[in-house]
């Protein structure tokens, strides 16, 4: 019986050491690799400071006006007015859908413009 | 182990027999015995000193390894393990009330120089003077061969001439990284935001503070580890701004003005949406006070908070309100205006010598700007009186505002406060405020009489305030106020749907030594918008303008100010989301056409 437990002790301890062995190696790499994260970490939200003021600098005021300025004739762009704002019941509403239910032929004949191509 | 007996009786009797000594036997066999017992204590002897020798040798060779190890391999500093996340941008953001960015931080690199460690310090000089255009190539090599060991060269290099630093590839020549401050929107906002610049500096870091404006009022805040993440959110609104620099600058040119100042107020929270003076700076470089001349000629100088300035007639609803509020006069009594009025050694007179009396209403004493009407109503009030309520309004205290200036423009009050003072401080004469006093006074107005401390913070809705008059008089006010625009003085700052009220003010500039300089005013228009339900106040202020489209110079507020201010509401009404109370017919009919 001693014999027994004697062995059964030794290859305890020589599972706990390897066991142990292994847990000190995975915590140094899980240690080297928040170290890395951490750094990619901090590269990234630099990153996106930078990215959030170029942002910033290329979107401010002075840039916008005149690039309207500059593209005028492309986009014609003019300041929000006043007339602009309106009371919803001032909004042209979409004209009520045509009624349904078609009975008969619809006569779809025509000539086509002049300049426009046959689609068929 | 078998144990051989001493006398082994076969053999003893064999010597008996022969007639040997059997006592010979037993003596080789003691002494047989004796040697196998000195080897076996000899062997175990021997294996514990090599076990002892093994033991030596594993702990002084582990011992030599771990020497070794430590000798050969390259030194780390020891790194606290912590799970928090590390602060990359040591100062906060700032932002706008809608987010958008005022100002942050920016990574860039100081340039230092090890001279001892150089290999060519000559060429070095020669290169960096190549690349700076700023640094003298014969000062360098001095400075390099001074025998320092250590000097900086640059604060802040762009990532091009890092480059080319990089490039000229002298170990002597090395960067340290800096956080720096940027403005992205240059100079809009400059004179809230102030600026920033280095405190202490070492190799790897150097602190960033604040020096003027927000940032250095609030530079705690701002460096406070614990709310680097959180952006500092301004209530500036930062569209606003720019259409009111925009409007403001060619108003500024167009009425040949030196300077210019604009603060629009959101009346129930206190919150300042723009506030623009100019000329302005760019904080991104900003320049050195002026050491020599007047400080208000600089382009650092805040003219809506720094600049106090006499205010003019913008301060006669002060007095008629206070005059109702005590029950001494409703809007339609009759009041002696008979101009111009003696009061012991003065004349108070009106604008070109004009008599608008005899008897004048209270409220047309405000649409017509009467001097002497105002006069003799601040008289029915009494200097004590009159003094508290001004004090009410904070026109005795700096005001509150989050920048550093503020708390220093103090506002100019006469010592001694004797009858003449009531007269002239009534019409804004005799004491001296700033634009952004006034904005706060007329948003208590506005605000149906509650006095909101101004803010340059975002805040999350109304606040309490003091109350300052009752509401039915505040309401009076404005109209009154109205009045002014609809047939007074600021014909021009009518903007359809958005009743504007207000009420101009002309002082006229005062000289160092006293009295008044003569053809330089301080024009300013105090606006309310929309007069039926005041939302925000807005206070246009041009220095020494003149309106030179007419056969004679103009050099009232009403030419001046008011078209500035009404073109400033035309514009940021809209981008405040307030709808024209009356819409405007649209401009275009809009058919409906199905095809």
């Amino acid at each position: 019986m001693r014999p027994l437990l004697y062995l059964s002790t030794a290859l305890g301890l020589m599972a706990l050491a390897f066991w142990a062995y292994r847990e000190n190696y995975a915590t140094q790499a899980t240690l080297r690799e928040i170290t890395r994260l951490r750094a990619e970490i901090a590269d990234l939200s630099e990153a996106l400071a930078m990215q959030r003021a170029e942002w910033a600098y290329l979107n401010r005021p002075e840039r916008l006006r005149d690039l309207v300025a500059l593209n005028f004739d492309r986009l014609p762009l003019l300041p929000l007015e006043p007339g602009q704002l309106q009371a919803v019941d001032r909004v042209a509403l979409p004209p009520p859908p045509p009624a349904a239910g078609l009975s008969g032929a619809v006569d779809v004949s025509g000539e086509f413009l002049p300049g426009e191509e046959d689609p068929l | 182990m078998t144990r051989t007996p001493l006398r082994p009786l076969a053999r003893i009797l064999r010597a008996r027999e022969t007639g040997e000594n059997p006592d010979a036997i037993e003596r080789e066999n003691v002494a047989r015995r004796n040697e196998a017992i000195r080897d076996r204590s000899r062997g175990r002897a021997e294996g514990r000193l090599v076990v002892l020798c093994l033991f030596f040798v594993v702990a002084f060779g582990g011992i030599a390894a771990r020497m070794g190890l430590l000798a050969a391999s390259e030194p780390a500093e020891p790194v606290t393990e912590t799970m928090t996340a590390p602060i990359h941008s040591a100062r906060a953001d700032i932002v706008d009330r809608n987010g958008r960015l005022l100002a942050t931080n920016f990574l860039t690199h100081a340039l230092y120089a090890h001279p001892r460690q150089m290999v060519d310090p000559a060429r070095v000089a020669r290169e960096l003077a190549r690349i700076f255009p700023d640094m003298r190539e014969d000062d360098l090599r001095r400075r390099f061969a001074d025998g320092r060991s250590f000097l900086w060269l640059r604060r802040v290099v762009a990532p091009e001439q890092m480059q080319a630093v990089h490039e000229i590839g002298d170990p002597g020549l090395l960067f340290g990284p800096r956080e720096m401050r940027l403005y992205p929107n240059g100079r809009l906002a400059a004179h809230v935001l102030g600026g920033a610049s280095f405190g202490a500096e070492g190799v790897q870091s150097a602190e960033v503070i604040g020096t003027a404006g927000v940032e250095a009022m609030l530079d705690t805040r701002l460096r406070d580890p614990g709310q680097a993440g959180v952006p500092l959110a301004l209530s500036l609104d930062l569209r606003v701004q720019a259409a009111v620099a925009e409007l403001l600058q060619a108003g500024m040119a167009m009425m040949n003005a030196r300077g210019a100042a604009a603060i629009l107020m959101d009346v129930k929270t206190g919150e300042v949406l723009a506030l623009v003076s100019l000329p302005d700076f760019d904080p991104n470089d900003r320049p050195a006070a002026a050491v020599t001349g007047d400080p208000s000629d600089s382009p650092l100088f805040n003219r809506a908070m720094q600049g106090v300035y006499e205010l003019g007639s913008t301060f006669k609803i002060f007095a008629v309100s206070q005059a109702m509020e005590l029950g001494l006069v409703n809007p339609d009594t009759m009041v002696d205006a008979d101009a111009p009025m003696r009061w012991g050694k003065h004349l108070i007179k009106e604008f070109k010598n004009k008599n608008y009396g005899p008897l004048l209403s209270v409220s047309d004493i405000i649409t017509k700007s009467s001097n002497v009407g105002t006069a003799r109503i601040a008289l029915m009030i009494g200097p004590e009186r009159q003094k508290a309520f001004l004090g009410s309004l904070g026109f005795f205290v700096p005001t509150t505002l989050e920048v550093i200036e503020a708390a220093k423009a103090r506002p100019l009050v006469p010592a001694r406060w004797p009858e003449i003072v009531t007269i002239t401080t009534s019409y804004g004469h005799g004491m001296s405020a700033s634009p952004m006093h006034l904005a706060a006074a007329y948003a208590a107005i506005a605000n149906g009489g509650v006095m909101v401390p101004p803010t340059l913070l975002k805040r999350a809705g109304p606040v309490e305030g003091v109350r300052v008059m009752r509401e039915e008089v505040a309401k009076a006010a404005v109209a009154m106020l109205r009045r002014v625009v609809t047939e007074g003085t600021a014909s021009f700052g009518e903007v359809e749907g958005y009743e504007v009220a207000g009420k101009t003010g002309t002082a006229d500039k005062p000289k160092k030594g006293g009295g008044y300089l003569k053809d330089k005013v301080i024009n300013t228009f105090a606006a309310v918008f929309p007069a039926s339900d005041p939302k925000y106040v807005l206070v246009v202020t041009l220095d020494e303008p003149v309106e030179t489209s007419g056969p004679e110079p103009r050099r009232t507020a009403g030419w001046t100010s008011v078209p500035v201010a009404a073109e400033i509401i035309r514009r940021t009404a809209p981008l405040l989301g307030l709808r024209p109370l009356a819409p405007p017919p649209a401009a275009a009919q809009v058919t409906a056409a199905g095809n």
